[in-house]
């Protein structure tokens, strides 16, 4: 090989881990391009939001199954951290985790019989989770504050540092994505994650080849709502308030829709389509009274022509194009 | 005590008619083809705006605004299936379904342009004045709803068991692959139950916007009430739709009168969970 192919060959070979370090780069030293605090929130924003997505994108996209009920584990992981620290007086980072093995356990139980449901089924049964537990953070007001929301929830800590600046948690919170992408990006690849989209692809051909159906969708049904509760317990700390409406049924719809439009099993895609919806409004602002056309109009032509989402389908674009013109050059 | 329940039954049963219908919406687009259509829930709506505007702005008479309104949504619903879902280049379920999610978005922008975001009042059909039945006083909207609903439900059986277009409906829901090769057209039939899921979503906006107030995001929760009413009795069938909005409705008055009214919903998501859990494919569902 010559040396311009060994480079090569290296690059193709270690594509994602360098992406990877590339994107990781970029966001150490974003806050020194960008060091608006109304930014820096946004993109807090997405961070926040590309947690949920890249669980939930393991569970429609590689799975194969829908949710619009993830806002729900969203908003349990945001009230519990918030209720344990403010109320109980626990530590932000044990509540964390104690909020995520009980929202964990809850999946676990409710999954069990839902998962058996498909299709439609489960979209509605999902919707209705959701619909049932924003009720109950509305109307138990006792407790989580009603509609008015819950105020006054700490900064997260490490020793006596506290991370109560943007750029502080900017780095927090990349930090968590950056952790849960590798994460990702390697469990598609194990045998868990190739049994996965053995049964999004087929479950009878999928069960027949030894995969427990069952058992892989409650688990990965588990992690996604895991993902969901530990970026619900940041959102509660990156704000210090939350209210019902966070959590409602548009959030999960919106959610799914992060996933759609940036490609149903791509984890690349999650992190674009989190950033693509969350900024969206923000640049929309403009143009006030067409927001919904502009919305509802790019979802529409994305979903109408780039059915895989906007990163896969482009890249799909791009490769048959150098697949052509490669033909092309050959004859 | 008596006299309560059966105000409650009366009230269930005239909230459940209209989840019946927005169900009837939902299962007729699923046999055709095969998705959640949640433009349902802005047929509702926009059945109440037409209304109000043949009442206020055209100066109509109860009946031809009535018959105007839902032809009205029907055209509307052809529009959005020729030029919203016609030209999707997916066959995959799930994109058609957020593309309809999508559409509904716009639709909703629409309606907020034109008709704006203030709550309206639109008349009842007759002057509401309370008549007793058995010792409940219903209103003489409830009546007409039962009564509506039920010619609604007339006209359906008619249509898919009596005329030649229904029967190639049929054949479809039962089969799309098989239809296809006999001939039938699959654009027109697509074309034909959007415009009746229009038809019948209109119908509930129109009645229920009397009881409820009128506003761009009326139909959102009424929608998603109908769409539990289909997948509890079964999505897709038709009597399912009709058992699963009766019972839904009844089941809401009922926990709101004797358990606690700020937990209603809840009561009746968790009932519909419930039934999942056990019969995974609704009461009727194959």
């Amino acid at each position: 090989m010559t040396r311009q192919q060994k480079l090569f060959y290296f690059l193709s070979l270690h594509r994602t881990g360098l992406l990877v370090l590339c994107v990781s780069i970029g966001l150490l030293l974003f806050p020194l391009v960008e060091n608006n605090p109304y930014t820096l929130g946004l993109t807090n924003l997405v961070a926040i939001n590309a947690l949920v997505v890249l669980g939930l994108n393991l569970f429609i996209g590689y799975a194969g199954q829908i949710s619009l009920g993830h806002a729900a584990f969203f908003g349990l992981g945001a009230y519990g951290s918030a209720i344990a620290t403010t109320t109980f007086h626990c530590s932000p980072w044990l509540a964390m985790i104690l909020v995520a093995v009980c929202v964990a356990l809850l999946a676990l139980l409710i999954g069990i019989p839902l998962l058996r449901l498909s299709g439609h089924y489960l979209a509605m049964a999902t919707l209705g989770l959701n619909y049932v537990v924003h009720n109950i953070l509305l109307q138990w007001d006792e407790v989580t504050g009603g509609p008015s929301g819950f105020a006054g929830i700490p900064a997260l800590t490490l020793g006596n540092f506290s991370l109560d600046t943007p750029i502080r948690r900017h780095y927090l919170l990349w930090c968590f994505v950056i952790i849960t992408m590798l994460f990702c990006l390697n469990l598609v690849r194990s045998s868990a994650g190739r049994s996965l989209a053995a049964l999004a692809g087929d479950e009878l051909a999928a069960a027949s080849l030894g995969v427990n159906i069952q058992v892989s969708k409650v688990k990965i049904f588990v992690l996604s709502a895991i993902l969901a509760s530990l970026a619900g317990s940041l959102f509660a700390h990156t704000f210090g308030y939350i209210s019902p409406d966070t959590f409602n049924i548009f959030a999960s719809v919106q959610f799914s829709i992060m996933v759609v439009i940036g490609g149903m099993g791509s984890i690349w895609g999650s992190l674009f389509g989190a950033g693509f919806l969350t900024l969206l409004p923000q640049w929309m602002d403009v143009f006030d009274t067409y927001k919904d056309f502009i919305h509802g109009g790019i979802l529409v032509l994305v979903l109408m022509f780039l059915p895989q989402g906007l990163i896969s389908g482009l890249t799909d674009k791009l490769r048959i194009y150098l697949a052509l013109r490669r033909r092309n050059a050959a004859t | 005590m008596y006299a309560d329940l059966l105000q409650y039954i009366f009230s269930g049963l005239t909230t459940g008619s209209i989840y019946a219908l927005i169900a009837l919406g939902f299962c007729v687009v699923s046999n055709t083809m095969g998705i959640v259509n949640f433009v349902q829930v802005d047929f509702v709506t926009l059945g109440g705006m037409f209304l109000f505007s043949a009442l206020f702005v055209l100066n109509l008479p109860v009946v031809p605004a009535l018959v105007l309104a839902i032809i009205l949504v029907s055209l509307v619903a052809m529009i959005i299936e020729r030029f919203g879902l016609r030209p999707a280049t997916t066959q995959n379920h799930m994109i058609l379904v957020f593309l309809t999610v999508g559409l509904s978005t716009i639709v909703r922008g629409a309606i907020k342009m034109i008709w704006g975001t203030n709550r309206m009042a639109v008349p009842p059909l007759t002057p509401d004045v309370p008549v007793q039945i058995l010792g409940a006083s219903v209103l003489p909207q409830a009546l007409w709803i039962f009564a509506l609903t039920l010619v609604a439900i007339a006209g359906l059986t008619w249509f898919f068991y009596g005329t030649s277009l229904g029967l190639s409906m049929r054949a479809v829901a039962a089969n799309p692959v098989a239809a296809a090769v006999v001939g039938i057209p699959t654009g027109r039939i697509r074309l034909t139950s959007y415009a009746i899921a229009g038809a019948l979503g209109g119908l509930a906006g129109i009645l229920v916007t009397p009881i409820t107030t009128l506003s761009y995001d009326v139909g959102v929760l009424l929608g998603l009430k109908g769409f539990a009413a289909a997948i509890l009795g079964g999505f897709g069938s038709f009597p399912g739709a009709i058992i699963g909005g009766l019972g839904l409705g009844l089941l809401e008055t009922l926990s709101a009168g004797y358990i606690s009214s700020a937990y209603k919903d809840v009561v009746a998501f968790i009932v519909l969970l419930v039934v999942l859990c056990t019969r995974p494919k609704g009461l009727l569902g194959k």
